[in-house]
């Protein structure tokens, strides 16, 4: 009998595709319905922010990071303040670091409660997403009142942030760290010991703690497979270090750990939300150096100088001394980091953006093969790519 | 026959007279048309009332509104869309074998409403009182795999053509249990009419066979979940992998009528629920209301509805609340669970049949 060669099945996944989480395409050859090989194409968003950003001020460059991961704004602005500022040499009065750790957590928290609920929705259950996006409509809320965007803040500036908080939000947020846990909770009860979810989820994509290092994953991705790598604890930035708060970390390194790893996450999240507006003394927000931050708008009004320092810092910027820094923050999704290089004028001379999803999609293959067609979805959303940042 | 031309009341009879000059044949044909069109009008009038019951129930569970603009309450939402979708241009893919694409749509929607000749509203109410209407109803929704891998072969899409291929394996999967789930009722009642089922469970709730077959009314369900493609088994449709399945590259009127017909199927399944272990248009306490008060008609095809919405809130439900099966999984618990059990029930039913003597 002749020998048959039998192709596999192209399936053309993406990029118009309601589960890829945005614009992935993905080309699977299939086995039936086993997929063989993943070539994961990424650049339907490219909008060439590194390269924007050569051409801009230090200030001007900022809101690029809002676009990156648009799911947690501010925790991206985090990382290129932290790197300017290293540059500079500046320090940020402790009022506007606490401001900081208050929002990248709620930044955390909008991140996961996107990400678990529509992970839900890619194995079927459509409830969690209605739940979860009505907790992440107050989060917005509370980005609006302190920043007035609601998705792109450019609250994390080099030196502190933008303006104080207004009166009365702190108390509105320690009330909503109250009644968030009893949505979480729903959440669980409905999906986490569901058998249809388990069955789904546990033993899909299992990445071991060394596949997950050499893949160069960071985040929840990384503590999944049970290494307790967190740059929160590792090397504090802010003041994390006077916060109390633990690491949850995944045994299997599956997708099942990984979800249950963001739900203890943005409980641990909550514990810092309250410590920060509890310990959160009073002062300045922003460095008082008046050639990084502007002038307060009262002394505009009378001062000559003042008038002239702000058009100067708004048109001409600050001049960064010369060197090179790479700073970066525990953003929702793992490290991400700022490769910065100045070369002593008022522009970044380089500025490399160190993304996780990145690192994450790019081992899409390996955890994808071997699995079905229906788990791919699954193993997207469990890997929680944005391509705001991935395609930067 | 007679009886339900009297319930049907004057106005049909009055319209029928009117054509009793016609010869004889032609004049029958006009009784079995108006017959046919006294149960599907009120069918898919209840498909489109019954979506927008849905989305209600889904709405409440995710703390939304649903439908609330078309309409008081949104109650005409099911018209607006249906007249959007008559609008539409009917597209057909490049590529795509026109005519099999055309009469898929057409298979499916016809075949889910010739399965409701056999279904009895009430005692006597039935188009057609099959003595083989289990059967019957059993064939028709097997052929609704057509319908289905029609579409998929069709639309020359490869995700189009996955989903038919899974839809097939899946039905066929489940119509082995629903056949034995069938089996084991069968034996029970001794006959395959469908009123002979119904009348005997007679006599009160307790003597429905829902008690008798709890596991097999459970599996019967569960099956009929898988066989209407619906959450936790809609892997033929799942939006997630495969977009929208079969029905990926329709539009308009074509793609109504997919849907139209996969909600008659579900209201379908949920009559037949109903029929074979809930006492179908029987009272569940016997001499309560089953006539409509202050009145001497029958309350029975209202007992029917309320049972069919009953089953019909649970789909919903189900829908809101469970993920989706994985395909190797869904195969799985069709023939490595429900086949064994049921068909150890076909052996236990029809043993416990004859020794108590019911045949």
């Amino acid at each position: 009998m002749a020998e048959v060669e039998i192709n596999s099945y192209t399936l053309n996944l993406g990029p118009q595709h309601p589960a890829t989480h945005g614009v992935l395409r993905m080309i699977l050859d299939l086995d039936g319905e086993v997929i063989e090989r993943v070539d994961p194409h990424i650049g339907l968003l490219h909008r060439g922010t590194e390269k924007l950003i050569e051409y801009k001020t230090y200030l001007q460059a900022l809101p690029y990071f809002d676009r990156l991961d648009y799911v947690a704004p501010m925790n991206q602005e985090h990382a290129f303040a932290l790197a300017t500022e290293k540059l500079l040499g500046c320090e940020v009065p402790e009022r506007g670091q606490y401001i900081r750790v208050l929002y990248c957590e709620i930044g955390r928290i909008l991140n996961h409660l996107l990400n678990i609920t529509t992970h839900a929705m890619d194995v079927g259950a459509m409830t969690p997403v209605l739940w979860g996006f009505e907790e992440r409509e107050k989060l917005m809320v509370f980005y609006e009142r302190a920043s007035g965007a609601r998705l792109h803040a450019a609250y994390f500036r080099p030196g502190g942030v933008h303006q104080d908080l207004p009166d009365g939000l702190t108390d509105d947020i320690m009330a909503w760290t109250e009644s968030f846990p009893q949505v979480l909770k729903d959440i669980e009860t409905l999906v986490l010991e569901n058998r249809i979810f388990k069955q789904r989820l546990v033993d899909i994509a299992v990445t071991t703690a060394e596949e997950a290092l050499a893949w160069g994953f960071s985040g929840p991705m990384l503590r999944a497979s049970g290494l307790a790598w967190d740059l929160r604890k590792s090397q504090p930035y802010e003041v994390y270090d006077r916060m109390d708060f633990d690491i949850p970390i995944g045994k299997h390194g599956d997708c099942y750990a990984r979800f249950v790893l963001r739900l203890e996450e943005m409980r641990q999240s909550l514990r810092i939300i309250r410590q920060s507006i509890e310990e959160m003394p009073g002062g300045e927000v922003t460095s008082l150096d008046p050639k990084i931050s502007p002038p307060k708008r009262a002394e505009m009004k009378h001062s000559m100088e003042a008038l002239i320092n702000h058009f100067k810092l708004y048109t001409e910027g600050y001049h960064v001394p010369e060197g090179e820094v790479y700073a970066a923050v525990e953003a929702p999704k793992g490290e991400f980091g700022v490769y910065l290089i100045s070369d002593g004028s008022n522009k970044p001379y380089r500025c490399k953006i160190r993304a996780p999803g990145f690192a994450h999609l790019q081992a899409s293959e390996s955890l994808m093969k071997g699995h079905m067609l229906a788990d791919a979805p699954a193993i997207i959303g469990a890997i929680d790519i944005v391509f705001g940042e991935v395609d930067r | 026959m007679a009886d339900f031309f009297h319930t049907l009341g004057a106005p049909i009879r009055w319209i029928v007279e009117t054509f009793l000059w016609l010869p004889e044949p032609f004049q029958y044909l006009l009784y079995i048309v108006a017959l046919v069109l006294a149960i599907i009008l009120p069918l898919l009038l209840a498909v489109a009332m019954l979506v927008y019951a849905e989305r209600k129930i889904w709405a409440a569970m995710q703390m939304r509104r649903g439908p609330n603009v078309v309409g008081p309450f949104g109650l005409l939402q099911s018209f607006a869309d249906g007249l959007k979708l008559f609008l539409k241009e009917t597209v057909v893919p490049s590529g795509a074998n026109k005519g099999i694409f055309l009469l898929a749509p057409v298979v499916t929607f016809s075949l889910a409403l010739v399965a409701w000749a056999v279904i009895p509203f009430d005692a006597k109410l039935v188009l057609a009182d099959l003595n083989v209407g289990v059967l019957y109803v059993f064939a028709i929704s097997s052929l609704g795999v057509y319908g289905i891998l029609m579409a998929g072969w069709a639309s020359n899409s490869r995700y189009a053509l996955l989903a038919a291929v899974r839809s097939a394996a899946q039905m066929v999967s489940y119509e082995v249990s629903i056949g034995f789930v069938l089996v084991t009722v069968m034996v029970w009642v001794g006959s395959l009419n469908l009123s002979d089922i119904v009348e005997a469970q007679a006599g009160g709730f307790w003597n429905w066979h829902i008690f008798s077959h709890l596991p097999m009314a459970v599996i019967f369900f569960i099956s009929a979940l898988a066989e209407t493609n619906r959450t936790p088994f809609d892997l033929p449709e799942a939006e997630a992998e495969l977009v929208a399945g079969y029905q990926v590259e329709y539009s308009s009127m074509a793609f109504a009528l997919f849907w139209l017909g996969e909600y008659a199927n579900i209201i379908l399944m949920c009559a037949l629920t109903s029929l074979l272990f809930f006492g179908g248009w029987h009272s569940p306490i016997p001499g309560f209301m089953e006539t409509i008060p202050f009145t001497d008609w029958s309350a029975g095809w209202l007992w029917f509805f309320w049972k069919i919405f009953a089953f019909f809130f649970l789909f919903g439900w189900i829908k809101a609340t469970l993920p989706r099966y994985r395909y190797d999984q869904l195969m799985r618990l069709g023939w490595k669970v429900f086949l064994p059990i049921s068909l150890f029930a076909v052996v236990f039913y029809a043993g416990l049949a004859l020794a108590l003597g019911k045949i």
